[in-house]
């Protein structure tokens, strides 16, 4: 668990990946945009599903949904892509099925990842914060494209600790 | 605090004059009587001192006072500069260096290497004790040379209003003055309001000095020297020493220091017998007095055109406001790209015309805005001066550096780019190619080897060029090393380009001994590397006994390129026009005879061609006619299968980011005129990845 990341803000966004709600420390959230074209980039793995220019720079755009094993992203009405910065100051772009609303959740309401019971792999996951008798999951950005996602290859010790450490 | 900004601002333009100061000195070594040079010297000591004191340098102040004085007495013609000298002022440079560095960082500095500069110097110049430079004991010293003559000046002093404000003091200033000589100054209280409207914190008085002195007149300006801007300062000669007898009448005097209008004066003078008449009269020819007014005036002018030149024209910024504005001039002209495409839709002629007007304009934007980041390499030539020098000595060879193209201008990022393997490239020639004296001498070779570094443009590239009279590359040996670790087969056969290229492998080394320089093999592949990065390209040719020669050639703009845009499957894709050599049609026909294999006759000569579609797994149909691109890379001809060509395109490239830095085939990405994203091909990768896999 980052007690950086839960000291920057207790505002979170809260997003839909299917049938599912999580939520991001909205400190890394830079933009939300609509689902543009993304331009692919062949010979890459799935879950990296191209680039898209925001504002005459390239980023990249990665399809969440594929990373936690769920089926692909479709493009609907409420899909957005999420810009994220992460602790390095690489720039990623988030596709998500919709965006919902910032929360407010104080750190007292988190408490940390079940051992068991999800899907996902816990280290992605910061916590699950309590909102109005609902658990949402906080998910670690910078842990989930952590290394060879977003072309930091361990040679940054702090990443490769909080990677993995 | 403030301070701390002062401080950090007296030590970055303190790096800046110790820069200077060095070039300053080895060009000295070349040009021992230059007295311009000699001035420099100085002039960057004593500024150097000067503001140190003023900031709490005490200690930087005090020591440079010490290299001060001996130059000073290089300036007055007492003693030569040797050597040696440049020697140990250089190793002062480094020791001011090192107290700097200290003072921001806190590493040590040796006290003792202090001590042995300072030791060194006064030996040099003969001195025993450490008075301040006493006209008379200078002179005694190395008496002999030149007696300096006793000149008397004519000094206006006039501070701004503001002068208090900038911690200087008027009367210290002429305190300073009255060190020099015999000396009376006269306050101007003219400027002086009612005492209602005087604002205390404001200088009001300036000062009209006459001085006497044989310091010579750079000794006045120094006084004044880090006061320039708090305070309008004239001087002039009024008695060089060789005029005697009675001096300018009053109301010259008066005229010239514009106490008096001249017409004020006329009027006068009307009232009596004009002076020039008076002088005529007396015997003067009235060509002598009209002389006597134009050199007057000429001098005057003189000396006002040459304070505006020494004035600077250029103005310190911030390198990264700089990387902003070029980041946003790039932002503009991808936007403008895209409002010149909706205009040519739109079909409407005056949107059209502002467009074109945009597009002209933005075009001169970009360039100056990439141009201003573009700067001589002559400064990086320079620094290398030093290193030459000091290594040669390191290890006993001689060897002297030229340079030619200085000017030549390259992007500030580029030539910080290039530094570490310029240095490399340098250190391998004077460590491994220069030979010995004696070994030199003995193969008939002057002793004194020339390392030779050139910049010069050619086309969209420039070339730098190292080259030295050296030993040579041993290319058997070189070969030999490469089989030996199993870089290339035992019975390949190799162009000699292409062996002397094995230098860059990886963990590649001839040298029989790794000295502390170089011979580690870690150098070469990191050099070839970086110039890779910058998308250069670096070659060596090498005559064994005669010398090496690389050249290093890197595109001007790292970040526009002449590609051509293709379409394939849907998605529209750039090549490097550099790269492409012809076009022709594969029709359906000419495909299904091929038989499977990736071969076309194009003319008579078979040229194997990618299937990028396939590679790309790119979806849709192939269309019925499609095109094979050809391109010429490293002397090999190569076809890439497009659906059809689109034409030119000048692009503006954009990395893709740290997320696909191991992707083959794509170097980058660029933004089109409709705002879409094209990426950019790496051919060389492509061709490469398919050559692995058929291996």
């Amino acid at each position: 668990m980052s007690e950086r990341a839960m000291n920057e803000s207790n505002q979170y966004l809260s997003f839909r990946l299917a049938e599912e709600t999580f939520a991001m420390n909205v400190a890394q959230v830079r933009e939300i945009l609509d689902f543009t074209t993304v331009t692919k980039v062949p010979q890459t793995p799935p879950y990296m599903r191209g680039v898209i220019n925001l504002r005459g720079s390239v980023v990249p755009v990665l399809d969440l949904r594929l990373k936690f094993g769920m089926s692909q992203t479709e493009n609907t009405v409420n899909s957005c892509i999420v810009v994220v910065e992460l602790q390095e100051g690489a720039v990623v772009g988030v596709l998500t099925d919709a965006v919902q609303e910032v929360l407010d959740i104080e750190p007292d309401q988190i408490e940390p990842a079940p051992r068991l019971g999800t899907k996902l792999n816990k280290d992605f996951i910061l916590g699950m914060g309590r909102h109005d008798d609902q658990f949402i999951m906080i998910l670690d950005v910078d842990r989930i494209f952590c290394l060879e996602d977003v072309g930091l290859t361990g040679d940054e010790p702090e990443l490769d600790e909080a990677c993995n450490g | 605090m403030v301070m701390d900004v002062h401080v950090q601002a007296y030590r970055e333009e303190a790096y800046e004059y110790l820069a200077e100061l060095e070039s300053s000195l080895l060009e000295l070594e070349d040009h021992p009587e230059d007295a311009d040079l000699i001035g420099r010297v100085f002039r960057v000591m004593h500024t150097i001192k000067g503001s140190g004191a003023m900031f709490g340098f005490d200690d930087i102040a005090g020591f440079t006072h010490e290299v001060e004085t001996v130059f000073d007495q290089v300036r007055n013609g007492q003693m030569a500069v040797s050597s040696q000298l440049v020697t140990l002022t250089l190793a002062a440079r480094d020791q001011i260096k090192a107290m700097l560095a200290a003072s921001e960082h806190g590493t040590p500095v040796d006290a003792a290497e202090s001590v042995r500069i300072v030791a060194g110097l006064r030996e040099l110049s003969g001195k025993g004790d450490r008075d301040a430079p006493g006209v008379t004991a200078a002179a005694a010293a190395h008496g002999g040379e030149t007696e300096p003559v006793a000149v008397t000046y004519r000094i206006l002093v006039t501070p701004v209003a503001e002068i208090f404000a900038s911690g200087t003091n008027p009367l210290a200033l002429l305190n300073e003055l009255r060190e020099l000589g015999p000396c009376q100054a006269v306050a101007q209280l003219g400027r002086v309001p009612a005492i209602d409207e005087i604002d205390p914190e404001h200088c009001y008085v300036a000062w009209h000095v006459v001085l006497t002195t044989d310091r010579g007149i750079e000794a006045i300006r120094d006084v004044f020297v880090f006061a320039e801007d708090v305070c309008e300062l004239k001087i002039e000669v009024i008695d060089d020493g060789s005029a005697s007898g009675g001096y300018k009448k009053l109301g010259e005097i008066l005229v010239e220091k514009g106490e008096l209008a001249p017409d004020a004066l006329a009027e006068i003078l009307a009232s009596q017998k004009r002076i020039g008449t008076l002088a005529i009269e007396k015997g003067v020819h009235p060509e002598a007095v009209t002389a006597a007014l134009v050199e007057q005036q000429h001098v005057k002018q003189q000396r006002e055109e040459r304070q505006k030149q020494e004035s600077a024209a250029s103005i310190r910024v911030p390198a990264d406001k700089l990387d902003l504005l070029v980041n946003l001039v790039g932002e503009m002209v991808t936007v403008q790209a895209r409002f010149t495409q909706t205009a040519v839709e739109r079909r409407d002629p005056k949107f059209k015309a502002i467009a074109e007007e945009v597009e002209r304009l933005t075009g001169e934007l970009r360039d100056i805005a990439l141009n201003i980041r573009m700067l001589p390499i002559g400064s990086t030539f320079s620094k290398f001066k030093r290193l030459v020098r000091d290594l040669s000595a390191e290890l006993g060879k001689e060897i002297e550096m030229t340079t030619a193209g200085a000017d030549t201008e390259l992007d500030k990022t580029v030539i910080e780019k290039l530094n570490d393997p310029l240095v490399h490239l340098l250190r391998n020639s004077i460590d491994h190619g220069i030979e010995l004296p004696e070994v030199r001498a003995a193969g008939g070779k002057p002793r004194q080897g020339t390392v030779h570094l050139a910049a010069q443009h050619a086309g969209d590239s420039v070339i730098l060029s190292i080259k030295d009279d050296g030993a040579g590359l041993d290319r058997e040996a070189i070969r030999a090393k490469a089989v030996e670790r199993g870089l290339i087969p035992a019975n390949a056969e190799l162009s000699e380009k292409e062996i002397f290229g094995q230098i860059f492998a990886p963990g590649f080394s001839t040298a029989k001994q790794v000295t502390s320089v170089s011979g580690r093999g870690v150098g070469m592949d990191v050099v070839k590397r970086s110039i890779e990065a910058l998308r250069g390209s670096i070659e060596i040719d090498s005559r064994r006994g005669e010398g090496t020669l690389i050249s290093i050639r890197i595109p001007l703009t790292p970040a526009i390129i002449e590609s051509l845009m293709v379409m394939i499957g849907g998605n529209r894709y750039l090549l490097p026009l550099s790269l492409v050599d012809q076009c022709v049609l594969f029709p359906k026909e000419d495909r299904e005879r091929c038989h499977g294999r990736d071969m076309v006759n194009v003319r008579g000569r078979m040229i194997p061609f990618i299937p990028i579609r396939e590679r790309f797994g790119l979806a849709g149909k192939r269309p019925d006619i499609e095109q094979i691109v050809i391109v010429e890379m490293d002397g090999m001809q190569v076809g890439l299968v497009v659906d059809y060509v689109i034409g030119e395109h000048q692009t503006v490239i954009k990395s893709l980011g740290p997320a696909y830095k191991d992707v083959r085939g794509v170097s980058g990405a660029t933004i089109l005129g409709d705002g879409a994203v094209a990426l950019i091909l790496d051919l060389p990768q492509i061709v490469q990845s398919v050559e692995n896999e058929a291996a």
